[in-house]
């Protein structure tokens, strides 16, 4: 298993049967590959619609107007609908969804999230990440916990522009799951073979540590 | 009897002026109105003000706009999808203000809805808050954000009669819906056209009322 496929599979079980879940364009579609047994979700997405399913295949029918949030053609589950942004985004603000799942540039101690603007390099813009982090009930980050250079991630203080401040619960990565609470980042899980030394190594902020910490898998 | 608001796609052009506010709605190249695009690169406007979600892709939609240097200053939420358009906004060649999805929808919203702003939490604590008002509201803090109108919008619609009501069609509603209230003149491209008295009174979306002129949607040269 690679260290993608960790992470959203331990990603994957936060969900519950029956929820509405956001997931992010890349890495958090990959959730739905490893959804738990008896678990069934329900994707909606900011464009306009609750139901979105897998991909057509190549020979497979498909409407042209049914799309995810990277625009790509997807089918809809019996059951699914569709609606105007203006909709989605009350949905969204609104707490109706229930978990909403993002990457990240860089997440720090309080919770805060950059994941929209490297300024002078990345300048795509935020699309729905400020409403979806601020809006869904609870929301999961997943990432590389440090980045292509080996640099933490996770740091004390985020240095880009924020998305949101003090809207992130779990950091899901490759080397462990951490929960932000109001006194820190507590150390929740570790990957198979992976220390609680490793982690704090790798990472920027300060980590509370329980007496017993739990596996990912 | 009610008003043939049928047009060309020349005719549909008519009001249209340098320099205008242009509504334009769309996710990625989703029920992005590209006819009435090309009709306006056809009819040679520029310096535009465009507000938008994104900017579709390369070469496609609001794409082309972007590509011939029509647009002055685009607000919208992302444009990560085109990638000429970041290239001329790293170039320094094309201005943007971000807006978050879901705040750039609300205030056009309430442009179109007559009221004076919306207060959202999403951008507290972000570059997205720098110079805006915070209101606290039963002890919660709110941004203010002002209303979004233009002087054209642009839509696509998947079904429209001949006075201007209109259904659309599945995620390509999108954005259309709510930029078609918030306009002086909004024009409508459609993939198909039908009678007065056809469509559902239940089922559409955009009422007649709100619609000033509709083109049925042919394939037309690029440019």
């Amino acid at each position: 298993m690679t260290g993608r496929e960790l992470i959203a599979m331990r990603t994957a079980k936060f969900f519950e049967d029956g929820n509405l879940v956001n997931l992010g364009i890349g890495m958090p579609t990959m959730c739905l590959d490893f959804l738990p047994e008896g678990v069934d979700v329900w994707v909606q997405s900011e464009n306009g619609v609750i139901g979105l399913d897998r991909k057509p295949y190549e020979d497979e029918y498909a409407d042209p107007d049914v799309v995810d949030a990277s625009g790509q053609v997807s089918l809809l589950r019996t059951g699914g609908c569709c609606f105007d942004s203006f909709a989605s985004f009350g949905y969204i603000r609104g707490g109706h969804v229930d978990i909403t799942v993002l990457g990240a540039y860089e997440v720090d101690g309080d919770g805060n999230l950059a994941n929209w603007m490297v300024p002078g390099k990345a300048v795509a813009g935020m699309g729905g990440a400020m409403d979806l982090v601020v809006g869904a009930k609870k929301v999961i980050i997943m990432t590389e916990h440090c980045d292509k250079k080996g640099n933490p991630k996770i740091l004390k203080n985020c240095t880009l522009p924020l998305t949101a401040a003090g809207a992130v619960d779990y950091i899901v990565s490759e080397l462990c799951v951490l929960r932000r609470t109001d006194a820190g980042l507590v150390l929740e899980e570790l990957a198979p073979g992976v220390s609680v030394e490793d982690v704090i190594a790798k990472t920027g902020a300060e980590l509370i540590i329980p007496a017993e910490v739990g596996c990912m898998v | 009897m009610a008003k043939d608001k049928v047009v060309s796609l020349s005719q549909a052009m008519e009001k249209i002026r340098d320099g205008q506010t242009i509504l334009i709605p769309g996710f990625v190249n989703t029920g992005v109105p590209e006819m009435l695009i090309k009709g306006i690169i056809k009819k040679g406007c520029k310096d535009f003000e465009l507000i938008s979600n994104n900017t579709s892709v390369k070469g496609q939609g609001i794409g082309l706009l972007v590509h011939e240097g029509r647009i002055k200053h685009v607000t919208c939420s992302h444009i990560g999808s085109n990638t000429e358009t970041v290239e001329k906004v790293l170039a320094g060649e094309l201005d943007v203000t971000f807006v978050p999805q879901g705040t750039l929808v609300e205030r056009v919203r309430a442009g179109g809805a007559g009221i004076g702003g919306v207060l959202t939490p999403t951008g507290l604590g972000t570059p997205i808050a720098e110079g805006k008002d915070v209101i606290s509201v039963n002890g919660k803090d709110y941004l203010l954000e002002l209303p979004l109108r233009g002087d054209v919008a642009l839509i696509h619609a998947w079904k429209a009669d001949r006075m201007g009501n209109v259904v659309y069609h599945r995620t390509a509603r999108n954005f259309n819906q709510v930029f078609a209230t918030a306009a002086d003149w909004v024009i409508v491209e459609a993939e198909e056209i039908v009678e007065v008295g056809e469509l559902d009174p239940d089922l559409i979306m955009t009422p007649g009322a709100l619609v000033d002129a509709v083109v049925k949607c042919e394939e037309v040269a690029a440019i």
